[in-house]
């Protein structure tokens, strides 16, 4: 069933006058749109009919989608749709959860990520993640940056490690609000400042893959406009997969978008095609606050 | 008999006064109208009202009635034995009551005695019943004024509610009044143990021999090192067998261990703190003593089967499950996201515990390791029968030690007199206790205390 409902990019055919209409009745700014890029990006995480069962009760259902690189990927949908139970398989995450298993395929750059031969330690320093919630560990700024450089072996002394996490924070556009307080702790920031040195933690592993699981629903606007703009411009090196509760994030920040419900993918596409003419129903209606 | 006869009043009491109050409060309810407070709080409070004078009546006479029937003994005592002053005294009034209550006494009555035991027991009878009829009839009094407070705007409820506050600050009351008690005697006691031994030979007296309390005040040295020195080193040892254990079984079962297992493992390991400590004591002079002893022997120590060793290490068993519990809780405590943004950024399991959530627990555990030092240091039955009971100052953990505690119980035991410092003495060393484990416990709970804040 859900075979039906995964579609591919090419099968879009809208008229033009109804995305107008659309864009105006639904007050998204076509500027904030982003146009899709003309040639299609290469994919960097494949999934193939991916179901995840907590216990015996089964979250999401045979899930296909393509990733492509560098490019933000949003995943909407109503809560307990399944979004962040299928971002959490790209790295493996829901390993650490009891209970949990995962079905199907998923790959990242054509090798399984559910080889029983590979190190899921490495597959984690090459796709970070960033929480909902900004969790900065219980100790300093510098530290909380360098904590992944120290425990993959990746500067092999003091200078090395230093150019990495300032780099870090500079990426992280952070650099300048704390580089005169880089070995106080990392608690003692604001909510926006903590997410974007929990990004500059992630970013410091030098991963390709970042993950960023409701990054900006613990923000107030304004950090999260930062946080924003930081995605947007960590786009040109990383390939970001974002799952977000904000449709109007969805449209500003990403290129593609997948709508989740009920635990299936219920469509995907450029982020444009999704906000302007959905080919399904229930998009539509997400989108457009009938249900929720 | 009499306690029981009591109860029953208070109890009838209870029920009637309640009955009236609840159902007074229906009659006076306003057609259509509402009542301020639901019946139920007019009948306990009426019941409040009907028990407190009963109560108050019962409390004069548990006060006041010893004094009352040895008044009249003594009134019908013969001249020449009431003038009697002193032990021979109280030995009259002793027999006359023992008279009164049945039960034989030593050697021939004297006619007066019978007399005055007769007398005695008609009193008591009578008094009894004056006191039953006194609480009773006050009982009912306060009833009916209480019933007649009934009103319909009457704010039972918020008298009820501040009855039972009163009752809840008393009981808490109680505690705190007892610890300040204890603390009281302790230190008056201990003062006049230091009118016999100078402090600073006490505090910083290295020989430790009290003699016997025959042979005379102001004879045997009292420093208190030698019980100290054994006392650190035992729950030393304990807490250097407790605190390994008990710490990664807690990283195994919070971290770890899947669901049923830790359902299954945990009460498993509590259970050894339900274990009561004399079991322990035993355990330690039976099995682990005698083992050790052979440890020591194939090996060429020389390790006594009561010992610092033996004591210390069942006494860590013993407090494995404290440390390992709390930990386990603590370590829990660190929230998912810390262990979930740590396995993100690809660190092991293991890395993850070491580097981040241990940090992010340590103050609690600290807490949990001065929690369980300050009982170590508390702890009497197992070092009783396993440490030896020997108190010298020397650094050998296999020869016997004597600790603190295990003074306190030998001064304490057997023929004492308690105007001789060998027996004060126990109560400057309960001092000496008592202040440290406070100092542990206020500083644990400080710890933990600035812990839970940093997460709420």
């Amino acid at each position: 069933m859900n075979k039906d409902t995964v579609m591919e990019p090419n099968a879009m055919q809208l008229p033009s006058e109804r995305i107008v209409e659309r864009s105006d009745l639904y007050s998204i700014k076509s500027s904030t749109v982003r146009t899709p890029d003309e040639t299609p990006l290469p994919t960097r995480v494949k999934a193939r009919e991916v179901s995840v069962f907590y216990g015996a009760k089964q979250a999401l259902f045979d899930v296909s989608i393509d990733v492509p690189e560098r490019a933000v990927t949003a995943f909407i949908g109503p809560s307990g749709c399944g979004k962040s139970t299928f971002l959490r398989c790209l790295n493996r995450m829901n390993d650490t959860i009891e209970g949990c298993r995962v079905t199907g395929r998923i790959e990242l750059d054509g090798a399984d990520v559910y080889d029983p031969q590979l190190d899921v330690v490495e597959l984690r320093a090459r796709v970070g993640m960033v929480f909902q919630k900004p969790n900065p560990f219980p100790k300093s700024i510098f530290e909380n940056v360098a904590y992944g450089p120290r425990i993959h072996g990746l500067a092999r002394n003091k200078t090395e490690l230093e150019e990495i996490v300032v780099g870090s924070l500079k990426k992280a556009s952070l650099f300048e609000e704390v580089k005169d307080r880089l070995h106080e702790p990392g608690t003692g920031l604001s909510g926006g400042q903590q997410q974007r040195l929990c990004i500059a933690r992630a970013i410091a592993v030098s991963p390709e893959v970042i993950l960023m699981d409701e990054p900006c629903s613990a923000l107030d606007p304004i950090a999260t406009a930062k946080i924003e703009e930081l995605i947007d411009e960590l786009r040109a090196n990383y390939t970001i997969v974002i799952v977000t509760h904000s449709m109007q994030q969805a449209a500003r920040v990403s290129q593609r978008t997948a709508f989740f419900h009920l635990g299936i993918l219920v469509e995907e596409g450029p982020t444009e095609t999704i906000f302007t003419g959905p080919r399904e129903k229930r998009t539509q209606d997400y989108i457009t606050g009938r249900f929720g | 008999m009499n306690s029981a006869i009591v109860a029953v009043l208070l109890l009838v009491l209870m029920g009637l006064a309640y009955q009236i109050g609840w159902s007074r409060s229906h009659g006076v309810a306003p057609t259509g109208g509402r009542l301020h407070s639901r019946p139920n709080y007019h009948g306990a409070l009426t019941a409040i009202w009907a028990l407190v004078p009963a109560l108050l009546v019962f409390g004069l006479w548990a006060l006041f009635g010893d004094t009352a029937s040895r008044a009249f003994i003594i009134s019908n005592l013969p001249p020449e034995v009431s003038s009697l002053g002193g032990q021979e005294l109280e030995g009259a009034i002793r027999r006359i009551r023992q008279i009164a209550s049945g039960f034989g006494v030593v050697g021939e009555t004297q006619p007066y005695e019978n007399l005055a035991g007769q007398a005695l027991r008609e009193f008591q009878t009578f008094s009894f019943a004056l006191v039953i009829a006194a609480a009773a009839g006050l009982g009912a009094l306060a009833l009916f004024a209480a019933r007649r407070r009934i009103a319909p705007q009457l704010r039972a409820r918020n008298e009820v509610e501040r009855v039972v506050f009163f009752l809840l600050l008393a009981c808490s009351a109680v505690a705190i009044l007892t610890t300040v008690g204890i603390v009281a005697s302790l230190l008056t006691e201990a003062i006049r143990f230091f009118t016999f031994v100078s402090p600073v030979d006490f505090f910083f007296g290295t020989v430790w021999n009290p003699r016997f309390s025959s042979v005379g005040a102001g004879s045997g040295e009292y420093g208190l090192l030698p019980l100290l020195w054994g006392t650190l080193m035992v729950a030393t040892i304990a807490m250097l067998v407790a605190l390994p254990i008990g710490l990664m079984t807690a990283i195994y079962l919070s971290q770890y261990a899947p669901a049923k297992v830790r359902n299954t493992v945990k009460p498993v390991v509590e259970i050894l703190a339900g274990i009561p400590t004399i079991v322990y004591g035993f355990f330690a002079l039976v099995t682990v003593g005698p083992f050790l002893a052979g440890i020591g022997q194939s090996l060429g120590l020389q390790i006594r089967a009561t010992s610092a060793m033996t004591a210390g290490i069942v006494m860590g068993i013993m407090i494995i499950p404290f440390i390992s519990s709390l930990s386990d809780d603590i370590l829990r405590q660190v929230p998912r996201a810390m262990r979930d943004g740590s396995l993100g950024l690809g660190a092991t399991q293991s890395e993850t515990i070491k580097r981040v959530i241990l940090p992010a627990a340590l103050p609690g555990i600290v807490g949990a390791f001065l929690l369980a030092v300050s009982r170590a240091i508390g702890e009497t039955m197992i070092v009783v029968l396993a440490a030896g009971n020997s108190p010298y100052l020397r650094l050998n953990l296999g020869e016997a030690v004597s600790t603190v505690t295990v003074t306190i119980v030998n001064q304490l035991t057997g023929d004492t007199d308690f105007a001789s410092p060998q027996s004060l003495v126990a109560f400057a060393l309960g001092l000496t206790l008592f202040a440290m484990t406070l100092v542990l416990n206020v500083v644990a709970l400080y710890i933990v205390r600035r812990y839970r804040e940093q997460y709420e």
